[in-house]
């Protein structure tokens, strides 16, 4: 069961020379034809590629390079179906992108293939990365590897799905407002979302320029510490990453968590929060306590506006990012009358319901009489919540929170009440606004039917060190990271 | 401020066509959505600067110089309509 391992007991057995990458990759590919057909993570993959890759690692292998220099070398990884990946298909989870191929890669992929890394598949996600379920892909739901009749979350639930059923070792996602970190949850992986700036979005999809990052998923903290390490760093292609140094993440897994000050903030114990998510999240407290953490409450005052802040400045980029799929330079077109009609009917043609109501709601909150009412003074709300944090942060050294308020739902169970799938972000989204970091990972189940509890850990800007830190101490004592969806 | 909201208008603006049926949805529920981030009028904002991002970096500029960049034939490989190393738009004017 290679498929199941972690990078690093794959890196140990590839540089013995106990395993080839093919093998590896032969284990994955296995498993995606046994259980894909039911799970459906994958929109597509190139395994003709992907063999490809393996080869030429196997051949790295033979010729000396070792995980030292390639940390990457022979593990496949997964890739959301935002990222673009040259000569691979890219759509977004939308028919609007027709049979679009890739004429370039973005630059995680390129840090991604110079670490040695098998890179393959499109991850099936909600279109353009809005929503939360992955029931907006224009493609078909991804269906939680732990409960096929329910939800994996959203939107990047196709990569979280496919590293929890070991379809993939790890794999890529895009964080806008939670879409790493709810989907771990609900999945019962690892899932992280970089401080704003130290990944490069070069290549990624813009949704909300302001709040998107790239960020990985694996079945343990380390392996989300590796890929974070490779895909990390200034890019000059990408004017927002940030050129401060890549610390060695790997390294700061070993530091003692006795001391660090943790911040439960007090707002997020809401009347929404499921009963069995709250108490799973308090046993964690006390676990940390016991490691040695010490527990302070903190307070995030404007923690109750931070959803209708995300859903003003979000969809306000949105519509102003998606105005490019205009029907003209790539994707399908529909005929029209005039070029506005052209427009109306190929964007009414190629974008499904949630995209449709977010370009329309972003274009009212920007609109002429309306910008300062809304777009302007969501802002200006931006500004408190993102002061909320750092001020919290003079006194923390992380904050600990549930990833989610609720385990995974059923499908079709919001889809008719956009709000409601919107307020399931609520722990989430803060960390976008105020462009800090944070990480989820498991930390108990609930009863019946048995489905994962996300904990999240939330850093300062630049913080991910403290937070896989933390992680990987919790994960030491714990064993939750451990139990495998049943056989599906 | 949502009673005002008119969905036709907007998805005019926004150059996304809509059925009727979906005017009449899409209209409901942004509504509902607008009603909710009313919200943010319980606030006082005056004084506070708005925050555009939250990356600690201004004016970000490259050396103006030439770089390789795609193909001609790269940059038209997805395009719905091309002829002569361009995109086919509609006509504009007539």
């Amino acid at each position: 069961m290679l498929n199941r391992l972690s990078i690093s007991q794959l890196a140990a057995l590839l540089d013995r020379r106990e395993v080839s990458a093919r093998e590896i990759l032969a284990a994955c590919l296995e498993r995606i034809e046994r259980v894909d057909g039911r799970l459906h993570a994958f929109l597509s993959y190139d395994a003709a590629d992907a063999l490809a890759q393996a080869q030429a690692a196997d051949q790295a292998l033979a010729g000396g390079i070792t995980h030292r220099q390639k940390p990457l070398l022979g593990i496949p990884v997964g890739i959301k179906d935002v990222i673009a990946v040259r000569d691979q298909p890219l759509n977004c989870g939308s028919r609007i992108l027709g049979h679009y191929v890739s004429p370039y890669s973005a630059t995680v992929i390129d840090k991604l293939q110079e670490a040695g890394a098998v890179v393959f598949g499109r991850l099936n996600m909600d279109e353009f990365a809005m929503g939360s379920s992955t029931e907006n892909s224009a493609f078909g739901v991804t269906r939680n590897p732990w409960d096929l009749t329910r939800i994996p979350g959203g939107s990047s639930g196709g990569s979280a799905a496919a590293v929890s059923a070991a379809e993939c070792i790890a794999a890529l996602g895009s964080d806008t407002g939670g879409s790493i970190r709810q989907p771990a949850a609900l999945c019962g992986c690892v899932g992280l979302k970089p401080t704003y700036g130290r990944v490069s979005r070069y290549g990624l999809t813009a949704f909300a320029s302001s709040l998107d990052q790239i960020g990985p998923f694996g079945r343990e903290t380390r392996d989300a510490a590796t890929v974070l390490g490779v895909i990390s760093g200034h890019d000059p292609r990408d004017s927002t990453s940030v050129p401060a140094p890549v610390p060695d993440y790997e390294a700061a897994l070993q530091k003692p968590v006795k001391g660090l000050k943790l911040g439960l903030p007090r707002e997020y114990m809401i009347g929404g929060l499921d009963a069995e998510v709250g108490r799973a999240v308090q046993a964690a407290v006390k676990h940390f306590k016991g490691l040695g953490a010490e527990m302070v409450e903190v307070s995030l005052p404007h923690t109750e506006y931070a959803v209708a802040t995300y859903y003003i400045v979000a969809t306000a980029e949105a519509s102003a990012n998606l105005a490019r799929f205009d029907g003209i330079r790539y994707g399908a077109r529909v005929d029209g009358t005039d070029p506005t009609d052209l427009y109306c009917k190929t964007r009414g043609a190629g974008f499904g319901a949630e995209v449709k109501r977010r370009i329309i709601l972003g274009a009212y909150v920007l609109s002429s009489g309306y910008h300062d009412a809304y777009y302007l003074r969501a802002q200006k709300v931006r500004t408190l919540i993102r002061r909320d944090f750092l001020e919290a942060f003079e006194k923390v050294d992380a904050i600990i929170t549930p990833t989610s308020p609720t385990a995974a739902f059923k499908i079709g169970e919001k889809t008719d009440d956009p709000l409601q799938m919107y307020l399931s972000d609520i722990f989430t989204i803060s960390c976008n606004l105020a462009g800090i970091c944070g990480l989820s990972l498991p930390c108990g189940f609930t009863a019946a039917p048995k489905l994962p509890i996300g904990l999240q850990l939330l850093g300062k800007p630049f913080g991910e060190e403290t937070i896989l830190q933390l992680a990987h101490a919790y994960e030491q004592s714990t064993s939750w990271h451990k139990e495998q969806p049943p056989e599906l | 401020m949502p009673g005002n909201f008119d969905v036709q208008y907007v998805a005019r603006l926004a150059r996304v066509g809509l059925t009727p049926a979906e005017e009449e949805k899409f209209g409901a529920q942004l509504s509902n959505v607008l009603g909710y981030i009313e919200k943010l009028n319980q606030l006082d904002v005056s004084g506070i600067e708005p925050t555009a991002h939250a990356v600690p970096l201004v004016n970000v500029a490259r050396a103006d110089e030439v770089r390789p960049s795609l193909s001609n034939e790269e940059a038209l490989r997805n395009a719905p309509a091309k002829a002569n190393g361009l995109f086919l738009a509609p006509k504009i004017v007539e």
